[in-house]
């Protein structure tokens, strides 16, 4: 029954922006709005009219519960200054602006528009830890939820199916940690930016001048092994398996692709664009993969007549460890089960054959919900450009890097295939 | 079994509360489904009759949680004191989310996948207040 998907016309993207991800007490989403579009404008290279913008996407996913404040689309379509051209909210947990940038893509692929901003924004951290799991917890099932399943649980739960099939354990997860945690001091606008190693030695530094007995740590895996620095928080999760709660925001400016040279001699094409929509745990026939996932990568693969293997390196929605091993498998760029196996032999890092998540990925760069899905692709963009700077993935002639963003309990799941020429 | 009420999360929730596990079956293709569809995801027909499920299952995922919501928190749950939600394969196929209890979720290398499970309705609340959670404890 699968139908062959093609755009009308083609879309590019001629511009970029995203705020520094954190925990912002005086900041917050107009202000994270304005930092990422404010770069946005600044990256094109040959300028750019604001008030050619036809419209905006903005994927925001519970400003609501976490600011009380809803409705997002207008204030910032006001607050940019192209009020009254629309605006136009996408909501899908965390998968919300990967939907506003599909949205964004169909606009202009129809013809009805030349120019559209797509965005997201979340501001998280004003609220307590308990408040967020409970805002973050409105995206699972129902049923999930009743059982007492948040979101580390339902990865927890994962893990555990995941470990039973194809034999992996806890220490393999630790490796996916220690492989972002390694990328992300390179990324200046990451919320954490030191590695496990760096973490280990200044936690040590730091009981040494408290008079308590030096820990035995051998290694990184010896230090995320100690509950006392990585205790559980949904086993086999513990914290360090975990993204933090973040603020941010991140923009990309779309033209159809006949009048991207007039903006920036280096144009980045969307090529491939899938999306799939998933049911609970309960509904799983296995767990050790998400359906929606498959879905959207099988669009998106149909549509640009890429496979696996042409995609050079990838963003993948890491919120928890685990899930980051699922998604390579389910985008085909590993077979099932051997993921795992993958990251353990290092296939996975920035030098590595197949790098992935060269940002520091959710569990470093940070997970502002509603922003995650712009920022991947503003990755990939600033990656296929040659601009990451010391994080910049070392395979000549890049060409080729995709997207993946997960909402929910796999509910909604995108990837989005990018392409330089 | 066939009764008049709606294949809905409503029913299903008061048929817990009576202590029965209820699903909905497809009487044009037989698919089983727990909690209850109106329609059928298989055959898409919405010719739908109530089965009760005997109550017996085996674990097929599980975690242990430090950090609940505050449902949990307010049944005393916490860091020191985790609690375990599973998914539980039933005798008859479908599973269902429910939380483990009869384990010790403080060592859960205790509790394993495929461990045989038996149904349990906890009752929390009273009147209008009063709802009841399903849960699987270890045989």
């Amino acid at each position: 029954m699968k139908k062959r998907r093609k755009l009308g016309r083609g879309v590019a993207i001629v511009g970029a922006g995203m705020s520094k991800f954190g925990m912002f007490r005086d900041k917050n989403s107009k202000d994270l709005f304005t930092e990422a579009f404010n770069e946005m404008v600044a990256s094109v290279e040959k300028g750019m009219d604001i008030q050619s913008i036809d419209a905006l996407y903005l994927g925001n996913f519970s400003n609501d519960f976490f600011m009380h404040q809803s409705h997002w689309g207008p204030i910032i379509s006001d607050l940019i200054g192209i009020a009254p051209k629309p605006a136009t909210r996408t909501e899908g947990a965390c998968a919300s602006s990967a939907m506003a940038f599909r949205e964004g893509v169909f606009a202009i692929a129809s013809g009805f528009y030349d120019m559209v901003l797509v965005g997201g924004v979340e501001e998280m951290s004003k609220r307590t830890t308990e408040e967020v799991a409970e805002g973050l917890a409105l995206a699972t099932v129902p049923y999930e939820g009743q059982a007492g399943f948040t979101f580390p649980g339902v990865f927890g739960a994962i893990a555990t199916a995941y470990f039973k099939k194809y034999g992996a354990t806890r220490e393999h997860l630790m490796n996916v940690t220690i492989k972002s945690h390694s990328n992300a001091p390179l990324n200046p606008k990451a919320q954490f930016k030191s590695t496990i190693k760096d973490m280990m030695n200044s936690k040590r530094e730091s009981l040494k001048k408290k008079g308590v007995p030096e820990p035995e740590w051998r290694d990184e895996k010896d230090f995320l092994r100690d509950p006392g620095v990585n205790p559980p928080v949904a086993w086999p999760m513990h914290l360090y398996d975990c993204c933090p709660i973040s603020d941010g925001a991140s923009c990309m400016l779309l033209v159809a692709e006949e009048i991207a040279k007039n903006f920036t001699d280096d144009p980045i094409y969307v090529v491939g664009l899938g999306q799939g929509s998933g049911r609970g745990l309960h509904a799983c026939e296995d767990l050790t993969y998400f359906e929606a996932t498959r879905y959207a990568a099988e669009e998106a693969y149909g549509l640009s007549g890429l496979k696996p293997e042409d995609i050079q390196f990838a963003e993948v929605h890491d919120c928890f460890s685990i899930a980051e091993i699922l998604h390579m498998e389910d985008l085909g760029f590993f077979k099932a089960g051997q993921g795992y196996k993958a990251v353990e032999e290092g296939l996975t890092r920035l030098d590595g054959p197949k790098p992935i998540n060269t940002s520091g990925g959710l569990k470093c760069k940070g997970h502002p919900v509603g922003a995650t899905g712009i920022s991947q692709l503003y990755e990939v963009w600033t990656q296929l450009r040659g601009k990451a700077g010391q994080r910049q993935v070392p395979i000549k002639d890049l060409r080729i890097g995709g997207a993946h963003n997960l909402g929910g309990t796999g509910g909604t799941c995108t990837f989005t295939i990018l392409e330089r020429r | 079994m066939t009764e008049a009420r709606p294949f809905s999360d409503i029913s299903y929730e008061k048929y817990l509360s009576e202590d029965k596990l209820m699903g909905s079956r497809c009487k044009e293709c037989e698919s089983l489904f727990v909690p209850p569809r109106p329609i059928c995801i298989k055959c898409r027909s919405s010719n739908m009759e109530w089965v009760q499920m005997k109550g017996t299952g085996q674990l097929v995922a599980f975690t242990c949680i430090s950090v609940g919501p505050p449902f949990m928190v307010a049944e005393g749950y916490n860091r020191k004191n985790p609690y375990c939600s599973g998914v539980v394969e039933l005798s008859e196929g479908p599973r269902v989310d429910a939380r483990i209890e009869g384990v010790d979720a403080k060592r859960p290398e205790t509790i394993s996948v495929g461990m045989p499970l038996k149904v349990r309705f906890l009752h929390r609340g009273e009147g209008e207040n009063g709802r009841t959670y399903l849960a699987f404890e270890a045989m």
